[in-house]
Parts: structure tokens; C-alpha cells; sequence
């Protein structure tokens, strides 16, 4: 089993947004509701770089951790889903994620905060794969048909990497090797407690 | 008067003049200040229109050298997601999953076991009879009553659901069932939310109409040094309050308002303060909290099984006159001088058949 990952190439991400709006359009998340961002780091600055961000599906991940109703489980390949049934929308995760990935909807008062919703590398949830319950409530399930997430594959400069750690880690070492640069994998120590080396 | 205005003007303009012509002067830098500005200086020649691009790259690691957290800018209209890496997510959870379960557990569990040692050496604190017995006094009227109960059930209430977020998963899931469990706690939530309103309105009405008679005086020193009666059959001297219900009144304003302000910077998530403001929000919430609970472990047991009488304050409202001598002879005395004898709460009343 492959142990997947995201990787963000910022030396080729040009900010276009297209993960972004194909991850919404996927999985028709609701307003408000961003599974996935891009960031932009020293804006209009010499050496600014951006970096599309999501749910890194940590090792160890912290959100699974401080869930009060224990909602998270990992499948076996590495990627951190959770069960909208037990959620109980208390907002632990999002103060114990790295990556700022966990999105509620505001549903009443007192920041009353609907059922969690994140990344699911394309993978949904527990319901059965493909069913009408798992559309709505997680979106599509990409991985059960094979497919990688659909943000990596609309990239238009290959920026955003996603399938198998070591893979991704390669092809990210190659291009740094040939070309002479690279600003790093963001995230990975944070997320992987490990780096790719060049 | 024309003329004058026209060479003013002229002025004006030559000013004008000779502050563009200036300009270029001013803004001129030298390399050195480029540099400092992060603009890589132009060295010309064949490098000149081929810049390495990595000269300047921003990079994760050199980045956390100076900044704690990774920031930059979002096109979302959502200050919370320009928050790239924030590495305090890793330290929160070893607070949450860490600490605070020993912390509470042992302030808890550590309040239950003392209390418990307590009770099997020293027993109930009984009510000693005299000439006074069956007698009543006034203790706390409708409203002190009301504050009292209206922040007690809320606490209880608060108390057990806020529990349910650190010990639920290891304690209650496992006898109950994810979804039962999950069900469980989805109410908690809307409980210790709304719950928490009721409150701290009960707290800011104890702490106005308790706050006179709780400022700390040279009779509680005298109080504390005889260890309050607890230990040996004294009946030290106290006011309407004495020094052990003196911090009780203090634990429970000073806890409240810690619990109150970090309460509500967490009822509007992220409009106080950010993520780390909220991660501290959380952190003084739940360790004050779970103090706050063994506190009123303890206060729940003095009042109830811990000394025979003193339900009455809070329940009728109305204390033995022999109990509220032994107890609070300072206050009998001074209730007594005020109202006279005739007041209609100590008076000779029939004992209640018990």
C-alpha cells in the first residue's frame, strides 16, 4: 500500500487557483466551506512564492488526536478521513491543525459550528464507496476508482503533486536536481516529522 | 492687494519646482540599503538580465528561523486561511492529549481522596444543641438563594459536559458505543454553550450580593491560624462569612470571570482573537476549569454531607440559631443588635420533627 501525500512545488505554482476550483467543483462544497487554499508568502516581493494548501494527512495526525468523540481514522493508505455522523463540530481540530484545514458551517449561535469538513484526498468517507450518502456528505471518492486527487491532476504546471510519499518525494528531487533550486517541501517536517533531502 | 497675491503664487510654484527637482536625490540608495530592502543588487553585465531566481526565494526552513508561524496573503475573505503552517497545533494537542487529563484527573480524583480521608477520620461536623436549638435565623433571602442555585445547577450542568470533552472518549465511548457516545456529546455541546449565559449571570449576581461581606478581615486570620474548626472541636469566631467560605466566595469570582472571558472569546471563535489566542483561550479554559471542579467537589461536600445544618442556608433559607452561634456568632450578634428582638426570623419556633 502506498503511504500518499501532497506535495506543493512553490518554484512552479503560479498561483492560478485551478486546485482550488476544481476541488469546490468535485465535491460541490458548500460557500464558505475551502478544503483547499493558496497562499501566498512575501506578496508582490522579490522571491514570493505560493503554496496550495490543504489537509497534509499528517503522520500522527493532531486533529485525530484531540477529537473528543474520536471521528478520525486512517485508512491504509495513509489518509486521514474523519465520520460526519459522530463530528460533533466542537472546533478542537482546527486549533490543533498545522495547516489551518479543518472548515465548518456556521449553523446557529455562539459560533456554534456545524459538522467538520476537510481535504479527503479525494477518498470521502466511511460510507460505502460511491454511494449517494457518501457524495453528500464527503463528495466524490476518486481513489476508490483509481484516481488521484483531482486539485494534483488539473495542475497546469505540475506544481501540486499528489500519490505515493516516496514517488512525489522523486519526481520533487529530480526537478531540483536539474533545474539547481527548490524552496522545499512545505510542510512535510510538520506534517511527516521528514524532509526531502536533495 | 492682486499683485501681492500674484507673487505668493509665484513662490508657491518655484517651491514646487525645486522639490521635484530634489527628488530623485532623496529617493536615490546605495547598494547597502538595497539589500537590507531584500532587493538583490544589480551587479550588470552578462548576469544582469538572467537572476538566478532562487537568489531571493522565500524558503520553509529559513523561514522558521525568524517567524514562528508561516503567513502570507489569501484572495479568501478569511483572515484565519493565510495562516499557512502553524506549527502551536503540535504543542496544543500535547497540552489537550497530554497534560490536561493528569491535570485533571489528579485535581479531581487527588479532591475525592482527601475528602474521603476526611470524612472516615473526622465524620460529619455535627450540630451541637443548646438552649437555642429549633430556633430559626434568616441566612440567605430569595435572591442570594436564587443566584446560588441559578450558577450551581448551571455548573453541574457545564462541569459534566466539559468533563465529557477531555474524559468522555476514555471513559464513557467505551461503555456506550461511538454513536451513542457521539449523540451524547453533540447535546453536551449545545448544553455548555448555552448554558454558559445562565452562568455567568449567576456568577455577576453572587459576586454583588456577597462581595461586602467577603472582604477578608483580621478575624479570618484568627480563623485560619485554628484551622477553622475542621480539626479538634473549636469553634473559632466568624463574621456572616467566615475565611474558608471568604476564598470559596473568592475561588468562585475570580475562577468564573477567568472562566466567563475565556468562555466567550471562544463563543465567537476567531472575532477576539487568532489562532494562537485561541489555543490559549483553551488552555486557561480547561485548566481553570477542571481546579474550579475539585474546588466545588469540595465546597458541595461542606455544604451537604460534610456538616449537619448547613443545607438550610441554601435550602429554606433558614439556619439553626445554635448552629449559626457555633458557626457565625460575629454575624448572629450583629443580625441580633440590628433587628432587635423582635424580628420575626429569630423567634421561638417549633422544632421540625426529625
Amino acid at each position: 500500500m502506498a503511504r500518499m501525500k501532497f506535495l506543493c512545488d512553490a518554484d512552479r505554482c503560479i498561483e492560478c487557483n485551478a486546485c482550488t476550483v476544481a476541488c469546490k467543483n468535485e465535491h460541490d462544497v458548500p460557500w464558505g466551506i475551502n478544503r483547499r487554499r493558496v497562499v501566498t508568502i512575501n506578496d508582490g516581493k522579490p522571491g514570493e512564492r505560493s503554496i496550495s494548501m490543504a489537509c497534509m494527512h499528517c503522520t500522527d495526525a493532531p486533529c485525530a488526536a484531540v477529537c473528543p468523540v474520536n471521528c478520525f481514522y486512517t485508512t491504509v493508505d495513509a489518509v486521514v478521513l474523519h465520520s460526519k455522523d459522530l463530528c460533533i463540530g466542537c472546533g478542537y481540530c482546527f486549533y490543533a491543525c498545522p495547516f489551518g484545514a479543518p472548515q465548518y458551517p456556521r449553523v446557529g449561535n455562539f459560533g456554534s459550528r456545524g459538522k467538520m469538513d476537510k481535504c479527503t484526498y479525494c477518498a470521502a468517507g466511511p460510507e460505502a464507496d460511491g454511494s449517494v450518502a457518501e457524495y453528500e456528505k464527503y463528495g466524490s471518492n476518486r481513489l476508490a476508482e483509481g484516481k488521484l486527487p483531482l486539485c494534483a491532476e488539473m495542475c497546469s504546471t505540475k506544481s501540486l503533486l499528489a500519490g505515493d510519499g516516496e514517488i512525489i518525494a522523486q519526481i520533487y528531487k529530480e526537478r531540483v536536481l536539474k533545474r539547481g533550486y527548490g524552496s522545499g517541501a512545505w510542510g512535510w517536517k510538520t506534517a511527516y516529522r521528514e524532509t526531502v533531502a536533495i | 492687494m492682486k499683485q501681492a497675491f500674484k507673487s505668493i503664487r509665484a513662490v508657491a510654484v518655484a517651491l514646487g519646482l525645486a522639490l521635484v527637482a530634489a527628488a530623485p536625490v532623496l529617493t536615490t540608495s546605495t547598494p547597502a540599503e538595497a539589500q537590507q530592502t531584500g532587493v538583490a543588487p544589480r551587479t550588470g553585465g552578462a548576469g544582469d538580465s538572467g537572476r538566478n531566481p532562487t537568489a531571493d526565494s522565500v524558503n520553509e526552513e529559513a523561514l522558521f528561523k525568524n517567524n514562528d508561524k508561516l503567513q502570507g496573503t489569501v484572495t479568501l475573505p478569511d483572515s484565519k486561511a493565510s495562516i499557512l503552517v502553524q506549527p502551536q497545533g503540535r504543542d496544543y494537542r500535547q497540552f489537550r492529549e497530554g497534560w490536561l487529563p493528569w491535570i485533571g484527573g489528579i485535581a479531581i480524583i487527588g479532591m475525592l481522596l482527601a475528602l474521603a480521608v476526611f470524612y472516615f477520620t473526622r465524620g460529619r461536623i455535627r450540630l451541637d444543641h443548646s438552649e437555642e436549638s429549633g430556633r430559626k435565623i434568616l441566612r440567605f433571602n430569595a435572591f442570594e438563594r436564587f443566584s446560588h442555585w441559578l450558577t450551581a445547577s448551571c455548573f453541574i450542568v457545564l462541569a459534566i459536559t466539559g468533563l465529557n470533552y477531555i474524559f468522555g472518549k476514555r471513559l464513557l465511548m467505551p461503555l456506550i458505543g461511538p454513536d451513542a457516545f457521539a449523540s451524547f456529546s453533540q447535546w453536551g455541546k449545545y448544553a455548555h454553550t448555552f448554558l454558559s449565559w445562565p452562568f455567568m449571570l449567576g456568577v455577576l449576581f453572587m459576586i454583588v450580593v456577597w462581595v461586602r461581606d467577603n472582604i477578608p478581615s483580621r478575624v479570618d486570620w484568627a480563623w485560619l491560624k485554628r484551622g477553622g474548626g475542621f480539626l479538634g472541636d473549636a469553634h473559632p469566631d466568624a463574621g456572616r462569612f467566615n475565611a474558608g467560605q471568604k476564598i470559596i466566595f473568592w475561588i468562585v469570582a475570580l475562577f468564573g470571570i477567568a472562566m466567563s472571558v475565556t468562555g466567550i472569546i471562544m463563543l465567537f471563535p476567531f472575532s477576539a482573537a487568532d489562532i494562537n489566542g485561541m489555543q490559549l483561550a483553551q488552555y486557561v479554559h480547561a485548566t481553570v476549569g477542571v481546579i474550579f471542579i475539585a474546588v466545588m467537589i469540595a465546597h458541595i461536600y461542606i455544604g451537604s454531607l460534610g456538616m449537619e445544618g448547613a443545607y438550610d442556608a441554601m435550602g429554606s433559607g433558614e439556619v439553626d440559631l445554635a448552629w449559626a452561634r457555633r458557626h457565625h456568632r460575629l454575624w448572629v450578634e450583629q443580625q441580633q443588635k440590628s433587628k432587635g428582638a423582635h424580628n420575626p426570623h429569630i423567634g421561638p419556633r417549633p422544632a421540625p420533627a426529625e
